[in-house]
């Protein structure tokens, strides 16, 4: 007899072992978002929306309702049917590329509403899906297919810092952090927290995670590791970056 | 607050872009999404203003993408949601109303169509015709109702909400500036007091249970691995369009038994049209009038009754043959001869089109 390792309630076993390439960090976020939704009880009321790219291999991945929707398109589905039914939890799960480049206007200006949506933004610096290309968060010096000499800042700039960016934009309630597939205690944290932060009506939640793409970055297990745990962490710092109710500066990792 | 906006009926006179957002709310919407573009931005300026006295909602987007796709996210959420834009707008919002196409959503848009291409005028055009009826990718699977009149506008507004809500396609109001911004008198009613029923709005999402216990999820896509899956699912599609789209098809057409040639028309351009056959008529020249009300799905058969019957077709159009190539396709080996007058985004008048025919007459 084998033992399986528990899965989240939440999650459709029919449609597990999940699409992701061996290595990818969708599969963790998305263990550490289950686990998030069975120990809040919400089964019943989430609505999950992905993008296109690889996030949107996750359309039938929970017990959930969910609609796969276009490139950078998931924020503006999300907020319009949690406008329209504020009893509905709305989950936006999209990439770097859908959130930062295609999709950073809705960001931004969903941020800027202060609308009561909890985004969650993989970031693994490049675009998965279309083959591995420069990404918003692609590093300096880090090789793609579309900066095959690595990526010259001089040129393509550097890396969005989103959660950053969020946190500058947002009003009083709303939840900024980042967390990592390095540590997923710590990321189930942060995506119940940003859930709790919508249902307690207070305002915008997100969350970047920190992730993997051993397929793109060419990594073995042990260098795609170290990349995650350690060289990501150096131009985006792990930690919670806004926190309703408390003072600026006070939020930490 | 009112439970009913308007009780029975009312003679009103009003710009087209107030009798949208009238319409709207007898129709039973809930909620419109919107982005500023002219000729249409009063319908967001009288739906701002009426909704809150009915409990309605608004939400202001950051552009047309977004207005497209909020609605869908209303829609989802089992509202009748709506929006409304034109020109480059309608452009943007081909890419939500493509993902409506893919997923039977019953999205309703109201369009109001301006000089093209590009930004061009802000005043009229009939210039959005194909994008609106084969905008997107994909096939083109939606409704589209072109009005002429300010009744029409109230009518069809009404008539899109339960056309989308019952076949569950995308479905839009094709009017255009002229009817945006002239007033001009109508009735106005409550659709109860006509007999009308309204469909009922029901959640795709978030309906009693816990999904995977008591309920399958409700899961839609619009990305499929295969060809073959995909092609599953638009055989379906097709086989539903095809079924509804006798039902849904509407025209309006007089003098065409006897006619030799058949004015063809649509939209505002179609009350030109109108005056210029009675005109005709009354001088001892043998014109008749056809107009199709919705664009798409065309009156084929009607069309092509008439097409049969008349030698000539004077298809008139503010656009360069927009409406002229839907109907060639839908005429297709009729032994109809098509001639033209295209004004493409300009005004066309009763005596534009009473001197074409005479011209053509000899």
């Amino acid at each position: 007899m084998s033992v399986q390792p528990a899965m989240p309630k939440s999650w459709r076993v029919d449609t597990k072992p999940h699409k992701f390439c061996p290595g990818c960090g969708h599969g963790l976020v998305l263990k550490a978002l289950g686990q998030a939704i069975d120990e809040l009880g919400i089964q019943d009321r989430a609505v999950f929306g992905c993008d296109i790219g690889c996030s949107l291999l996750a359309w039938d991945f929970f017990n959930v309702d969910t609609i796969q929707t276009h490139h950078g398109r998931t924020t503006p589905v999300i907020t319009g049917l949690k406008r329209a039914n504020p009893n509905l939890i709305g989950i936006a799960y999209m990439g770097d590329g859908g959130g930062y480049a295609i999709g950073s206007q809705h960001l931004v200006n969903a941020a800027s509403r202060n609308e009561k949506i909890t985004v969650i933004l993989v970031n693994n610096t490049q675009y998965g899906m279309t083959g591995g290309q420069m990404a918003p968060t692609t590093l300096p010096g880090q090789k793609t297919e579309t900066t095959p000499y690595g990526r010259d800042p001089e040129k393509t700039g550097y890396p969005t810092q989103g959660p950053e960016m969020v946190a500058a934009i947002t009003r009083e309630g709303a939840y900024v952090a980042r967390g990592t597939v390095a540590n997923l205690r710590q990321l189930k944290n942060y995506l119940k927290k940003a859930l709790e932060n919508q249902m307690a009506g207070n305002g915008f939640s997100f969350v970047e995670v920190l992730s993997t793409c051993p397929t793109n970055w060419r990594t073995n297990a042990e260098e795609t590791w170290k990349m995650v745990e350690q060289e990501l962490p150096k131009y985006f710092k792990v930690g919670e970056i806004k926190v309703p109710g408390q003072k600026e500066g006070e939020a930490n990792g | 607050m009112p439970d009913k906006p308007i009780e029975g009926e009312k003679r009103v006179f009003m710009t087209g872009n107030e009798v949208v957002a009238w319409a709207a709310l007898v129709s039973g919407a809930d909620i419109m999404y919107g982005y500023p573009i002219t000729p249409q931005n009063e319908i967001m300026h009288y739906w701002t203003r009426l909704a809150p006295k009915y409990g309605r909602e608004f939400l202001q987007t950051e552009d047309e993408l977004s207005a497209g796709f909020t609605t869908i996210g209303g829609v989802l959420a089992g509202r009748k949601a709506f929006t409304a834009t034109a020109g480059p707008g309608n452009t943007l919002m081909q890419e939500p109303m493509s993902m409506a196409e893919a997923m039977r959503l019953p999205t309703v848009v109201v369009i109001q169509q301006r000089g093209g291409p590009s930004t061009a005028t802000v005043i009229y055009s009939q210039q959005e015709v194909t994008m609106t009826t084969l905008g997107g990718n994909g096939e083109g699977l939606r409704i589209v109702y072109s009005t002429a009149t300010h009744q029409e506008l109230f009518d069809y507004t009404i008539k899109a909400f339960n056309t989308a809500w019952k076949y569950r396609f995308p479905t839009f109001i094709l009017g255009d500036g002229y009817q945006a911004k002239m007033r001009e008198s109508l009735t106005i009613y409550d659709p109860a007091s006509r007999g009308i029923e309204l469909v009922e709005a029901e959640p795709f999402f978030g309906k009693p249970g816990v999904p995977g216990v008591d309920r399958p999820p409700t899961q839609l896509r619009n990305t499929y691995n295969v060809e073959e899956e995909l092609y599953e699912v638009l055989e379906g599609y097709f086989k539903d369009y095809e079924k509804i789209a006798p039902e849904v098809a509407e025209h309006e057409a007089f003098d065409v038994e006897d006619a030799d040639l058949v004015v063809v028309s649509h939209g505002v351009v179609s009350r030109a049209c109108k005056a210029a056959v009675k005109e005709l008529r009354q001088e001892g020249i043998k014109v008749g009038y056809f107009r199709p009300i919705t664009l798409r799905p065309l009156p084929v058969d009607a069309i092509r009754e008439t097409a049969n019957k008349a030698r000539q077709f004077l298809v008139v159009e503010s656009a360069n043959g927009q409406l002229a190539r839907l109907l060639k396709e839908a005429a297709f080996g009729c032994p109809v001869e098509m001639l033209s007058l295209f004004k493409p985004g300009v005004g066309i008048t009763a005596e534009d089109v009473v001197s074409r025919v005479k011209e053509i007459a000899g």
